[in-house]
């Protein structure tokens, strides 16, 4: 848009009160997510900063075990890190594939009427709230694992994962569908006008021309299933600690959080600071996911003219 | 033809046919677990479903728990963010798409609104506990929840009212101009009413997203049981998920039936945001 700043002239006359005060007003709503921005960050810093007054930033980073609200306390991040990544791991080990299956299929193979019906079905899967999938995951998940498995605990990470994948497919396929529906009809024609299969055209044509916005549909699905609270909490329980069996209990960093918010640590302890420190953690790790997938979408993108 | 072309062409077409199964089995896992989920949640939770679990106050005996000071703690929840979030997120997407020179102010903006949608909500709630609940001292009210759940479905809200202000073609704008209305005059008069359909679609759907958040509030201390109904803003209060989540985690198996009934009464609310949604999308949708 390239408007001059005033439509026409308005020499002579006042200018209307709504366009002298309604752009001040409009800058300042925009202004606020910046200061959102600003407070998170300020937060976060500020009180991490005086964790660390107490936790040497070396113990948090390799003490192995994590116990700061029972004695003796240990402040290692560790536990709960591995936590999260087996559940990232576990959840897209589910996600990726389907998502991708799925996305693939509404793209090149699906009637029309088929992908008319489908598509408002993941919208619904996209809109379930994450404490209905919690529920689904302790009440559902679990017993039919049971079942396989005896010795899977009742709060474990497998359910967990399993359930955090289902909610982030609708994610990943809507996202890489986008990106190949992208992909121009021309480069499809021709790899069928030379007798390829759909399956082919699928393979060699469309996912290598939208391959960079599919990584990026991962990236931001796995940074989705990383701040993902309410399902770990309520189905992979509270207990930190480095493991990569995922039948076990474990905690993850925002499973923690929740878990001191719902306690009576008293303000302004260590205890207290403790889900400054973790949230701080889970922030940068997810700001960096983000800033990645932006960048890959940015930096690869193919430009079809 | 050639013997073994044509076995290689059959080989392929198979290929294919096998992938398109897979593809699509691959598709139903989604759907199929959603006719499961909503299965299991109705199995278990129809025969807890009924009027006295609607109009009763959360109780420590199954029989006699109900849903009301959660139901209006969500209602009133959602009356103080609907109006803080339409008008900061519609006024940030008019400055952005109207007013914003394209210069590195207005693409920090953008930048910082992309970013802040990938933020997990729980970061919010350690924001809105420091900023809202100790730092202004407003407590654990609906007040402090409002704004938290404001700030987090923001950069939902400017997104979508953007995409609807920008679909509005620069045709209309300069007829309007042509007129002799000014800047302002031209996005109150024209592009507003014309977008408005979208942006409340938009809306709408963050909306329900903020109903079945349950993290941030917990982070802000919303409480997990209370017998009464918010009489001011100022009230401490309850909310659905919290309530379903305080009665999931619970060891008495009677309180996985209550807490089903209570996640039909969430999923029916939010069905119930999404289908008006949809239908506004549909009546209002114009092409230009």
């Amino acid at each position: 848009m390239s408007l001059p700043d005033k439509p026409f002239s308005l020499k002579g006359k006042r200018q209307p009160l709504g366009d002298l005060i309604v752009p001040k007003l409009l800058f300042f709503a925009a202004l606020i997510s910046i200061f959102t921005t600003v407070g998170i960050v300020l937060t976060l810093l500020l009180e991490t900063i005086n964790f660390f007054r107490v936790v040497p930033f070396f113990e948090f980073l390799t003490d192995t075990k994590w116990t700061p609200l029972f004695k003796p306390q240990h402040f290692g991040i560790l536990p709960l890190l591995s936590g999260t990544l087996l559940v990232t791991i576990g959840a897209s080990i589910v996600a990726l594939p389907i998502g991708l299956a799925s996305a693939i299929y509404l793209s090149e193979y699906a009637p029309d009427r088929a992908r008319r019906i489908i598509k408002p079905i993941l919208e619904v899967l996209a809109g379930v709230p994450t404490i209905v999938y919690g529920y689904f995951a302790l009440t559902f998940v679990t017993p039919v694992i049971r079942i396989f498995l005896p010795d899977t605990g009742i709060f474990n990470a497998l359910s967990a994962s399993i359930v955090v994948g289902i909610m982030i497919i609708p994610m990943v396929s809507s996202l890489s569908e986008d990106a190949m529906g992208s992909v121009p009809k021309s480069l499809r024609d021709g790899a069928y006008a030379l007798g390829a299969t759909r399956f082919e055209v699928a393979l060699k044509v469309v996912l290598p021309a939208a391959l960079s916005g599919i990584v990026a549909s991962f990236v931001l699905a796995l940074s989705r299933a990383i701040g993902e609270t309410m399902i770990v909490t309520i189905a992979a329980g509270a207990t930190p600690k480095l493991t990569a069996n995922p039948l076990e209990s474990i905690q993850t960093m925002t499973a923690y959080i929740v878990q001191v918010s719902l306690g009576d640590t008293p303000y302004g302890s260590i205890e207290y600071l403790t889900i400054f420190a973790v949230g701080m953690t889970l922030f940068v790790i997810t700001l960096l996911m983000n800033i990645i997938a932006q960048w890959i979408t940015r930096r690869f993108k193919e430009e079809y003219k | 033809m050639d013997v073994k072309l044509e076995q290689l062409i059959k080989k392929r077409k198979r290929i294919n046919q096998i992938n398109h199964w897979l593809f699509f089995a691959g598709t139903s896992v989604g759907i199929i677990t959603l006719a499961i989920l909503i299965y299991s949640i109705l199995s278990k939770g129809l025969g807890w479903f009924d009027w006295q679990f609607l109009t009763s106050f959360p109780s420590r005996f199954a029989e006699k728990a109900g849903i009301k000071s959660a139901l209006w703690g969500s209602i009133w929840l959602i009356a103080l963010t609907a109006p803080i979030s339409f008008i900061l997120g519609v006024g940030t997407a008019i400055y952005l798409e109207e007013y914003a020179k394209k210069n590195w102010f207005s693409k920090l903006i953008q930048i910082n609104i992309n970013n802040l949608a990938g933020v997990p909500s729980i970061v919010f709630g350690i924001l809105g506990l420091t900023l809202f609940v100790r730092g202004i001292g407003f407590g654990r009210s609906l007040i402090a929840g409002a704004l938290t759940m404001s700030l987090l479905i923001l950069p939902i809200i400017v997104v979508s009212a953007q995409e609807a202000i920008r679909a509005i073609p620069e045709t209309i704008r300069n007829a309007s101009y042509a007129l002799g209305s000014t800047r302002w005059q031209t996005i109150r008069n024209i592009v507003l009413p014309a977008a408005f359909p979208s942006i409340l679609t938009g809306t709408i759907l963050a909306l329900s997203r903020a109903i079945g958040e349950t993290a941030p509030l917990i982070m802000i201390g919303a409480l997990t049981f209370v017998a009464f109904t918010p009489k001011s803003i100022f009230d401490s209060f309850t909310v659905l998920p919290i309530q379903i989540f305080n009665w999931t985690s619970r060891p008495q198996e009677e309180f996985q039936y209550v807490a089903a009934a209570g996640i039909m009464v969430l999923l029916i609310v939010l069905l119930t945001m999404n289908s008006i949604a949809i239908y506004l999308r549909n009546k209002f949708q114009r092409r230009f």
